[in-house]
This record gives structure tokens, sequence and C-alpha cells, in this order.
């Protein structure tokens, strides 16, 4: 880690200088990277480290290759609305090859991509968006005559680092699923080693954007998973950080769309939400830069689970999630709560039954006690009678 | 227990018809609580969020235990104000009121949800302290254990231990203080139970005084149950009625009732409450029937002559159970809105299946009353006919 103080870079120039190449004012270039320090989960003193990176390093190279896949991962980066983070993307780093996004086309982007990886041999990013087709020898999908196979593997070979963006390029996502008529696979299976891996469909633009920059801050790329998986991102459970837990704790659930529950806010657990088995940190930095509760459970939508392999695109949305933590109790209150039931004819029959016998006993033993005491008044009377006349 | 009132054991056999009975009932009891036990509450009882305490608590609980004052009543007569002459009436009195207690203390247990945790109550690691309910179940506890001490003589005389009853006599007044004691100290938090509740309860019942009233009523339910009793076993057994206690009894009993019904009105008027009486509710119809059967032992033995008639005293001894019946039954469930008039539609009526257990409780009192004196020495052996 190089500079570990933020006032020490007062007066840098670097620090202006590459806040100027943002367009960005000198405080909030600042501020971006105390930002981008603070969603990689890094130590007091690295967003000093991040400015003098982002401002001092030459930008690394970066080849974005496309592949099965539906260019959403670069659709929702571009449209990532933190002031100038598309300026960010294009000039913190060095976007060499990116079909999307370039203006130029054919032999001529090829002949780019080409002298990019040997100028930058060893040193440049290698960025994979979509699943790669393995069936019938790959060729179900092709760019420049090159199947995805062979493109992917040419360019692997000298990158520094593979960074697999998008559930189809994770685990094969949403093309990989039953059948899987192309045999679509990710990134790491084709290499055969482990990669960096940002699941979801799309995924979160800045769980990307950070994993870059702690490459380029520290040279390495940020601790991951046995998944892949940037821990900073996906060691939680969406489950554990929704803003909706408490309702799952106290047992409100939603039961049907639009339903009293649904309108309140309660947990959408019931209708397939599955949060509780897919890790992901949506609930914390939230998704599309619009604001407050503004992700797909804050909307009212049950997660689908789009970073998970083997839960996204392959249980049903309305199948309830394996749940990985802490299962409900049977004993929680329900939404609507029974408010009793009145008397029912054979329990009245019952009650007016016991009444009534109570009453006829009651009735029988005042009868008896009436008649034993007029015998013994009139036995009383006798003898007083028999005294009088004695 | 003094020499000088002997008791006797009934003798007969055991095996009549009203043991019949009452063996049938405690049988569907059984069952039915077999059920609760493995099912839960919910699977044979009408409860639910709104009226978490039905007849088995209102019933079998704060009925009971109150129908079971009569021990409590009879002994401050005899050894507070001290009048030996009342003497002969401590055993069965003692005796129902031993059976009544036992079985609310057993029948709590019934209505407990997680009824496992049931010593949490007593354990001082979980008990609070601050709670009426703390304050009843250690009290009702520790009075079970009292009146088994005080009423322990019985069996010691049965078996013939005479060294062991001599050492327990030598103690013994100290057990019947506390056994004075305790009842007043739960049978009003019985009453506080309600005051917790808050607005939920109908202003006739819920008052700062009922403690009070609840106490007044039970001591006068004491007197009335002696009088049922009383009644109820010399008519069943063929024996002599005490008439000579039963007549100065009522006129204790009338004079408690007096103490009671003056509390009563006068908390009402001072609360401005008695308003809620005067309207055509279901509550105020339940209000002027508890007043009625309070009323109606005045009407029944009222006069020394009518007194002398063991039928108007036994129907007396009714009318006071069933005011205090009316007077728990209004103040837990009937006068009792969960909803606070804002959100309707609460109901509660008990199940059949609750009811066989509360009838299954009454039978046991029953049937353990004709075992033990038809067995055991408890019914004055003066008045024994046969």
């Amino acid at each position: 880690m190089a500079n570990q103080n933020l006032i020490s870079l007062e007066q840098d120039d670097r620090i202006e200088a590459a806040a100027r190449r943002l367009q960005m004012g000198r405080r909030e270039f600042l501020q971006f990277c105390a930002a981008m320090a603070t969603t990689l989960g890094l130590p007091q003193g690295a967003d000093a480290a991040v400015a003098e990176a982002v401002a001092a390093n030459k930008r690394p190279s970066v080849i974005w290759l496309h592949f099965q896949e539906c260019t959403g991962c670069t659709e929702s980066m571009l449209r990532a609305e933190h002031p100038t983070l598309e300026k960010l993307i294009l000039d913190v780093i060095s976007l060499d090859y990116h079909e999307t996004l370039f203006a130029a086309a054919g032999h001529q982007v090829e002949a780019a991509r080409k002298t990019a990886m040997t100028e930058n041999k060893g040193k440049y990013l290698l960025v994979v968006e979509g699943a790669i087709p393995t069936r019938d020898g790959g060729i179900y999908c092709k760019v420049g005559g090159k199947t995805a196979i062979e493109l992917l593997k040419e360019c692997a070979a000298d990158a520094a680092a593979v960074i697999a963006i998008g559930s189809c390029a994770s685990w094969g996502g949403m093309p990989s699923t039953d059948p899987n008529p192309t045999g679509a696979m990710g990134v790491d299976k084709v290499l055969g080693k482990p990669v960096v891996t940002i699941p979801g469909c799309p995924p979160n633009p800045y769980n990307f954007l950070s994993t870059v920059v702690h490459f380029l801050t520290f040279g390495s790329l940020p601790a991951v998973d046995h998944l892949g998986r940037p821990k900073f991102a996906y060691s939680r459970l969406v489950h554990e950080n929704c803003e909706r837990r408490a309702h799952f704790d106290a047992g409100r659930f939603a039961m049907d769309f639009g339903d009293d529950g649904h309108r309140k806010g309660y947990c959408l657990y019931k209708l397939g939400c599955k949060g509780p088995e897919t890790y992901a940190n949506c609930p914390t930095i939230q998704f599309g830069d619009a604001g407050a509760g503004t992700w797909p459970v804050g909307c009212g939508h049950p997660c689908i689970g789009c970073t998970e392999q083997g839960v996204g695109f392959e249980k049903p949305i309305h199948a309830v999630a394996k749940l990985k933590n802490i299962e409900p109790s049977a004993f929680l209150p329900r939404i609507v709560e029974e408010k009793g039931v009145g008397a029912s004819l054979g329990s009245a029959a019952v009650l007016a039954a016991v009444a009534g016998a109570a009453a006829g006993a009651g009735a029988m033993v005042a009868k008896n006690l009436g008649l034993s005491h007029k015998a013994e008044q009139m036995e009383e009377a006798k003898k007083s009678d028999a005294k009088a006349e004695v | 227990m003094s020499a000088h009132h002997p008791a006797a054991p009934v003798g007969g056999k055991l095996f009549n018809l009203p043991v019949m009975i009452c063996s049938l009932l405690i049988a569907a009891m059984v069952a039915v609580l077999f059920v609760r036990f493995i099912f839960g509450l919910g699977a044979v009882t009408n409860l639910n969020d709104g009226y978490p305490w039905g007849i088995w608590v209102v019933f079998d609980v704060v009925i009971g235990s109150a129908f079971a004052c009569g021990g409590f009543s009879v002994a401050m007569l005899v050894y507070i104000f001290n009048r030996g002459e009342y003497h002969p009436l401590v055993r069965p009195a003692l005796l129902a009121s031993l059976f009544g207690y036992t079985l609310a203390g057993v029948g709590v247990l019934f209505d407990l949800g997680r009824w496992w945790n049931f010593w949490h109550i007593l354990w001082p690691g979980y008990a609070n302290p601050n709670s009426v309910m703390f304050e009843v179940a250690l009290c009702i506890s520790c009075y079970i254990i009292v009146m088994w001490i005080e009423f322990s003589p019985v069996f010691m005389e049965k078996w013939g231990m005479k060294v062991q009853k001599k050492k327990l006599e030598k103690v013994l007044f100290f057990f019947i203080a506390l056994g004075t004691l305790l009842p007043m100290m739960h049978q009003s938090s019985l009453g506080t139970l309600l005051v917790v509740m808050g607005p939920q309860v109908n202003p006739l019942w819920q008052t700062p005084v009922v403690p009070l009233l609840f106490l007044l009523s039970a001591i006068t339910i004491g007197y009335g149950v002696v009088l049922f009793e009383s009644c109820v076993a010399s008519s069943a057994y063929r024996m002599e009625i005490e008439m000579h206690l039963l007549q100065p009894l009522a006129k204790v009993m009338l004079g408690m009732l007096s103490v009671f019904l003056i509390v009563r009105f006068g908390d009402l008027v001072v609360r401005n409450a008695f308003g809620h009486a005067l309207q055509p509710t279901l509550e105020a119809f339940f209000f002027w029937l508890e007043t009625a059967c309070f009323v109606l032992p005045y009407l029944l033995v009222g006069t020394a002559g009518a007194r002398r008639n063991p039928a108007r005293l036994f129907l007396a001894g009714v009318a006071i159970m069933l005011g205090g019946v009316l007077l728990r039954v209004n103040g837990f469930l009937i006068g009792y809105d969960t909803g606070l008039g804002v959100d309707h539609g609460w109901n509660y009526f008990p199940s059949i299946a609750e009811m066989l257990v509360t009838i299954g409780m009454f039978a046991l009192e029953v049937l353990g009353y004709i075992i033990i004196t038809r067995r055991f020495p408890v019914l004055p052996r003066s008045a024994a006919a046969h």
C-alpha cells in the first residue's frame, strides 16, 4: 500500500490533474476514492492509497470480451449514475477492446486488440462477459472467425488477471439452464483455473469497479471465496441485511402479490424470495442509483437469486428458498390473526345442558330440604301440642 | 383441631352412581387433556390472541379458588374471631378448599402454552417479583402446601400417627395463621389481574378497588360454599344438618355481603361508572344478573324465621356462589374487550372440549370429597346418622 494519509495529498499536483482529467472537483474526486475504499471494506488510510493510485498509476489496459450474453452487464455499468462514473470507466482504465463501445469495426478492432495484448503483455486485465458455448467445438459463438473458446484462451494467456463479469461468465448463467443446448460454461471451467467472478444479472457495477480499483491500487485482486467471488461483496446472504428482515423474524409475510401484507412491505420469503440462499450485497449498496429502497426486494419483488448458481434461472420464482442460516419458527403469529369463533350449536347445547342439570339438581336438593324442614316443623308442632295437652 | 368435636368417617360403599358419573366425566377430561398436551391448546380450545384466557383460567382457577375459600372463611371465623362453636365446620370446609386450590394449581398447567416451563415463575433466576401473576402463583403454591399441612391431622388420625400428630399440633397455629393470611393476598391479587388489563375491561368491573371486591366476595362466597356443602352433604349422606351452626353463619355471611355491596356500589357511584349499568348492553344485563344474585340472599334468609329453613339456606348459598361466578366471568370474559372498541370481531365461547375439562375438574373435586369423607374423619361424628 502506498500513501496512508489523505492530508499529505492536499497539495499534490497529481490529484489535481486526475480530478481535472475526470472532470471532477478535487474534493469530489477524493470522496469518490474514499467511497471505493469503503465499498471494498478497506481499513482507514486506504482512501489515500486509492486516490494516489488513480491519480498517479498508468491506466491499466482492459480487454473486454463478449460471448453468450445480453450485454446487460455493460449496459448497467454505463447507466451507473455516480458522478462521472462512465468517465471513470473510460479514463481510469484504458479500455482497449470492447465490442459494444468501440466506434471502429472489423479488422481494425481485432488489430487494436492484438496491439494492446502485445504492448501490455502480462499486465492487462481481461474482463469476460457472457458464457462460453462448448458443445460441437464451440461453434455457437464466433467473433472474427474465432470461436469463443479460442478467443478466451488466446486473451487469457498473457493477462495479468481475468475477471468474469455477470452470472453467465461466472458460472454459465441463463444460457446454461437446462437443456443447455450450446453447452454454455463459465470462464473458470473453460480456462481450467479459478478467476475472479462478479456474478449477478446484471451485477452491481460498483462491485466490478471496486475490484478494478483494488487491482489498480494494490496490484492484486481482492480476497475471493471458493467460487472466486470478492468477499467484500458476496460474503453475506441477501437475507442478512435485508430491510424486510424484521418482518421475517416477526413472522409477517406477504402471501400474495398485492395482498395486505405485500402492500405493507412484509417479508417476501413466502412469495419465493431467494434472499435466504443468495450471497450478494444488494441490500446494502442497492441498485441502479435511483435512491433509497431501489433494489428488487425493496420494490416488492422477491429476490430471484441471480448471483447464485443453482438458484437463479433454475429454481422457479415462486419456489420457497432453502434457508441457509435461520429457519422461521412454526409458532410465529399470522398476518391476519384468527379472532375466535362464537358459540357453536354443540357448545351452547352442552353449556345449557350443564346449567339445566345443575339447576335441576339444585332444585331437587332444595325441595328435599324444604320437605324435611316441613316434616320437622309438623313434628315439633305435634310435640308442642302434646305438651300443651299434658 | 381440638378433640371436643370428634369427626368420623361417613363409611358406606365407594362405588355408587355419583362416583360412577364423576369417574366418567373425569375420563372425558383426561381424554381431552391427552389431545391438548400432544397437539397444543389450539387443538381443543377456542382460545385466540384476543382471549388468551378462557374458562380454564376463569372457572378452574379464578372461580375454583374462590369456591375454595370456605376453609379460609371458616378458619378466620374460628381462629381469628375466636368463635370456637363453628369448629365442626372447619374440616369439611377445609377439605373442599384443599381440593379447590390443588386443582386450581393443576388447572393453571393446562392453560400454559409452554407448560414445561411452569417452574420458571418460581425460580429465582426467572421470577419477576414485580408481576401480579408472580404474587398469585407464589401465594397459591404456598397456600396449597399450608392447607395440606393444616389438613394432615385427618390422615394422621386415620393412620394412627399419634406422636407425629401431637408434634404437628404444637406448630399448627403457625400454619393456621398463614392459612388465613395467604388467601387474603392472592384472592385480592386475582382481582389485580383485572386492574392490569386496563381499559380493556368494562368500567363496571375495572376499578382500583377490584382487589378489595374480589377479596370481600371470596370471603362471602366461602360462607356460601359452607352452606351449600353442608346442605348437600347432609342430604346426600342422610345426616342431620348442623342448623344451629348454619343459621348464625348465614347471618355472618349477610354481614360480609353487605360490606361487599356497599363497596361495590359506592365505588360505582364514586367513579361515575353507574351509568354503564343503565345502558341496553349485554354487559349491563350481566351486571344486573350478578347484582340480583348478590341481593337474593337477603330475600331468602333475611329473617331469623327464614334462616331456620335449610332449603332457603341452601338456595342462599347457591345465589352467593352464582354471584361470585358472575362477578368473575363478567370481569374476565363478558366485560372484557380486547379491541378496546376499535378492533372489532374478537370472540370467545368455550368449546365443548374446554367445558369437558372444566366439568371434569369439578367432578374430580366431588369425587375426592366423596372418597375422603367416606373414609377419613372429616364430617362431625354427632351428625352421622348411620
